[in-house]
C-alpha cells in the first residue's frame, strides 16, 4: 500500500539531506533519518541524495539494497521482529516462528491484511539467555512462548 | 528507600518496566517513599527481572519480580528474597574488571562513575606519552575481544606510528553473533567506560575523532550510548580539551543497518562511509587505510571498555590473570538452552564444562546437554567430550574451535545437528556480502548438499567436505572462511544425526 506522491513533502527530504550533509560518511544516517520521517525511504529522495552526495543512482540503489533494514515502501503499523538465531533456536525458537507465520498465513517480511503487523526475520536481539526473543518496533520481549506471542499480536491488532 | 531495576534489555524483555510501576503503586499504598534507580544488569539473566533493596546500606536482592511481587518487596516478606545480591555465588565467583560497574552504578550518572573508580585511568593516561599508553596495553596482554584475539597494543603501535593528518578510533558494537550479549550489556550498564576507552585510544595512537558503529537491533543500547556521549561532552570528558589536557577527542554513534557481515572490520568501515557493507582485501591494514583511508584503530566493545581498568589498576594487575597467552577476564555469555544464563566474567582458562555444568546448571529443559556452539555462529558445536577444554584463544583453537567473542550456546539432546549445520550454510548465504565466490555460492550450495544429505544421499557427505575445505581456504574473510567450522563440528562430532537421516531414507 504506497502513499501517494502528495504524501512525500519534497522540502522535508531537502531538510533531512541537509541536516546530515556535514557528517564524515553522511549515507546510513542520512537513510534512517528519512525512513524513520516517512516509514520508508521514498524514491523521491533519489534524485536529491544522488545530487547531494554526488553518487550515482546505481550506487545509492546498492546501498539501500545491501542493508536489511532500509525499505522502499511503508511497512505495516507495527513491525515484530523475531529472532532466528542458534540461542534462540536451542529453546524452541524455530517452532514458535513457524506457528506465528501460520497463524499470520505470511511468510517472512509479509504484512497482515490489516495492515496491522508486518513480521521479519532477525538475527540475534542479544537476549539470548532469555530466548526466543522478539522484538515488536522498539520493545523486546524474552522467553517468549505460544500465549505470549498471542498477546503480542492482539495488541498489534494482527 | 532506595531501589534498583535493571534497564537492560534484556530485565525490560523479562518485566522490568511493569515491576517498576508495580513497585510505585505499593509504594503509595505502603506510604514509602521511593527512589528507584534504573541499573545495568548484574547478568543473572535467569534471575531478571532482579529487583534490589538498600537495607541498612546493603543490596538485598529479589528476583525474578514479578508486578505482584512488588509489595512483599517493599516490605521485606517477598518469597523471591535471596539476601545480599554480592553474596551470591555467581557474584562471589567472577572476577569483574571489565564489567565491575555494571549492574552495580546508574549507568548514566557521571557521579557515580567517577565514584566507582571511572576517569581514573584516563586522568592516568592523559599524564603519559602515546608510546607509554601503547606500551601499557601491549604489557597488559590484551587481545581483540571480538574473536579474532589479535593483539590490541600491536594494532595500537601501528596507528601510533603512521601519520597523517587525521586518525581514527572505530569501536565495533555490531554484535551480531547469536549467543554473545555483553558489548550490548556493558553499553546499556557502563556506557562511560567505553567511552573511557575509546578516549584513552585516541590520546594513545593520535586520533581526536572516534565513532561506535552500533546495531540497529540493540535500541536500546543506541539510546543510552547517545545520551552518554552528549553527558560526556558537557563533563568535559570529550571535546576539544579532554579533562582540561588541552588534548582533543570526541566521538559519535552510528547505527548499523541489519547486515551481519558489517561485524567485520573492513566491511563495517565501508559501511562507515555510506557504502555497502562489502568486504575489503587486506593489506592495506585498516590500522593504515581505515576509515576514509586513514590510519584506524578498530577494536571490539569490549576490547575497547576493557582499557580503563588497565589503565586504572595497572598493566600487570591485568596480565596477571589468565592462561597462556590468554591474559585477563573473559566476560562469558551463557545462553540458549541452560539453567542458568547471563553474564560471567573471569580469568581466562575456565574449563567449558564448568561454565556449562557448573555455572550453567545444565540445560533449562532438563534433558542432557548434547552439544555448546562456542563463539557465535561461525563457532564450533562442541560435544560433551571435549568439556574439559580450558576457555583461552589457543586453547579453544587446540580443542577445535574457537572461543570468539566468548558465547556459549547450549543444545539439549533434542537438537538436530543436521539441521543446525544447514541453517549456518543459510545464515551465510543470506547474510554473505557477495564479494568472494566461495562464500556467495558456497553457502547456497552448501544448504542444498546438506539438503542432499538429510534425502538420505550418502554421496554427498563428501562434497560438503570438500566445499568446506573451498570455502575456509578461498574466502576472503571470517564469514565465508569460518562457516565451515560449525558445519564440520556438527558432522565430525554428531555423525548419528547424518548418518540416521541417511539410514532412514534407505
Amino acid at each position: 500500500m504506497a502513499l501517494p506522491d502528495t504524501a512525500i513533502d519534497g522540502a522535508e527530504i531537502d531538510r533531512i539531506i541537509d541536516a546530515h550533509m556535514h557528517l564524515e560518511g553522511p549515507l546510513l544516517p542520512l537513510l534512517h533519518a528519512l525512513q524513520h520521517a516517512f516509514g520508508f525511504v521514498p524514491a523521491q529522495a533519489m534524485g536529491p541524495i544522488t545530487a547531494a552526495l554526488n553518487i550515482t543512482r546505481a550506487e545509492l540503489h546498492g546501498v539501500i539494497s545491501f542493508y536489511h533494514d532500509f525499505r522502499d515502501k511503508p511497512a505495516g503499523r507495527h513491525v515484530l521482529k523475531v529472532c532466528r538465531a542458534e540461542a534462540c533456536q536451542a529453546v524452541g525458537g524455530t517452532a514458535l516462528a513457524e506457528a506465528t507465520l501460520a497463524k499470520l498465513g505470511l511468510d517472512w517480511h509479509g504484512t497482515t491484511a490489516n495492515g496491522a503487523v508486518t513480521i521479519e526475520p532477525v538475527y540475534c536481539l542479544g537476549l539470548c539467555a532469555c530466548a526466543p526473543a522478539v522484538m515488536v518496533d522498539d520493545r523486546v520481549v524474552g522467553r517468549v512462548d505460544t500465549a505470549r506471542m498471542d498477546a503480542i499480536l492482539a495488541e498489534a491488532g494482527a | 528507600m532506595k531501589v534498583y531495576v535493571p534497564m537492560d534489555s534484556a530485565a525490560k524483555a523479562l518485566g522490568a518496566e511493569d515491576v517498576v510501576r508495580a513497585l510505585r503503586d505499593a509504594a503509595a499504598q505502603q506510604g514509602v517513599t521511593l527512589d528507584i534507580v534504573r541499573n545495568g544488569s548484574r547478568g543473572m539473566i535467569w534471575l531478571e527481572p532482579l529487583v534490589e533493596v538498600e537495607i541498612d546500606g546493603v543490596r538485598h536482592g529479589f528476583g525474578p519480580a514479578a508486578p505482584d511481587d512488588a509489595a512483599a518487596i517493599l516490605d521485606n516478606s517477598s518469597a523471591k528474597a535471596l539476601g545480599p545480591v554480592e553474596d551470591l555465588d555467581w557474584m562471589k565467583r567472577q572476577t569483574r574488571l571489565t564489567f565491575a560497574r555494571v549492574g552495580v552504578i546508574d549507568p548514566l550518572s557521571m557521579d557515580d562513575y567517577r565514584a566507582h573508580g571511572g576517569l581514573a585511568g584516563l586522568r592516568r593516561a592523559l599524564a603519559m606519552t602515546g608510546q607509554d599508553i601503547v606500551d601499557q596495553v601491549k604489557t597488559s596482554g590484551l587481545r581483540g575481544r571480538g574473536g579474532a584475539g589479535f593483539p590490541t597494543g600491536i594494532k595500537w603501535q601501528t596507528v601510533h606510528d603512521a601519520g597523517g593528518p587525521q586518525k581514527y578510533i572505530v569501536c565495533n558494537a555490531d554484535e551480531g553473533d547469536s549467543g554473545t550479549f555483553a558489548d550490548r550489556m556493558i553499553m546499556e550498564g557502563d556506557p562511560f567506560t567505553l567511552i573511557e576507552g575509546m578516549a584513552i585510544a585516541g590520546i594513545g595512537v593520535g586520533a581526536t575523532r572516534g565513532y561506535v558503529y552500533l546495531r540497529s537491533e540493540y535500541p536500546d543500547a543506541i539510546r543510552v550510548m547517545n545520551a552518554a556521549v552528549e553527558i560526556a561532552r558537557k563533563a568535559g570528558v570529550l571535546g576539544a580539551d579532554v579533562l582540561g589536557s588541552g588534548r582533543a577527542y570526541d566521538m559519535e554513534i552510528r547505527v548499523g543497518a541489519g547486515a551481519y557481515v558489517c561485524g567485520e572490520e573492513t566491511s563495517l568501515l565501508n559501511s562507515l562511509e555510506g557504502k555497502r557493507g562489502v568486504v575489503r582485501a587486506k593489506p592495506p591494514l585498516p590500522a593504515l587505510e581505515g576509515f576514509l583511508g586513514r590510519p584506524t584503530v578498530v577494536n571490539n566493545v569490549i576490547s575497547l571498555a576493557t582499557v580503563p581498568v588497565i589503565f586504572e589498576r595497572g598493566a600487570q594487575h591485568y596480565a596477571d590473570f589468565g592462561t597462556g597467552r590468554s591474559r585477563g577476564t573473559a566476560t562469558l555469555q551463557i545462553a540458549g538452552n541452560v539453567a542458568r544464563g547471563g553474564l560471567f566474567e573471569t580469568a581466562f582458562g575456565i574449563s567449558l564444562g564448568e561454565v556449562v555444568n557448573d555455572l550453567g546448571g545444565g540445560s533449562a529443559s532438563g534433558r542432557p546437554v548434547k552439544a555448546v556452539q562456542v563463539g557465535g555462529p561461525l563457532g564450533a558445536y562442541m560435544p560433551v567430550s571435549s568439556f574439559d577444554a580450558p576457555l583461552g584463544y589457543e586453547e579453544m583453537d587446540k580443542a577445535g574451535g574457537l572461543i570468539g567473542h566468548a558465547g556459549l550456546v547450549v543444545f539439549d539432546d533434542s537438537a538436530d545437528m543436521l539441521g543446525m549445520a544447514r541453517f549456518a550454510m543459510e545464515f551465510c548465504a543470506v547474510e554473505s556480502c557477495g564479494k568472494c565466490t566461495p562464500c556467495r555460492i558456497g553457502a547456497v550450495r552448501g544448504v542444498e548438499t546438506i539438503d542432499r544429505i538429510r534425502r538420505g544421499d550418502g554421496a554427498a557427505i563428501p562434497i560438503l567436505t570438500d566445499l568446506c575445505e573451498t570455502m575456509k581456504d578461498g574466502s576472503l574473510c571470517a564469514l565465508g572462511g569460518l562457516t565451515p567450522m560449525p558445519v564440520m563440528s556438527a558432522l565430525t562430532h554428531f555423525p548419528d544425526d547424518f548418518a540416521t537421516q541417511k539410514e532412514a531414507a534407505e
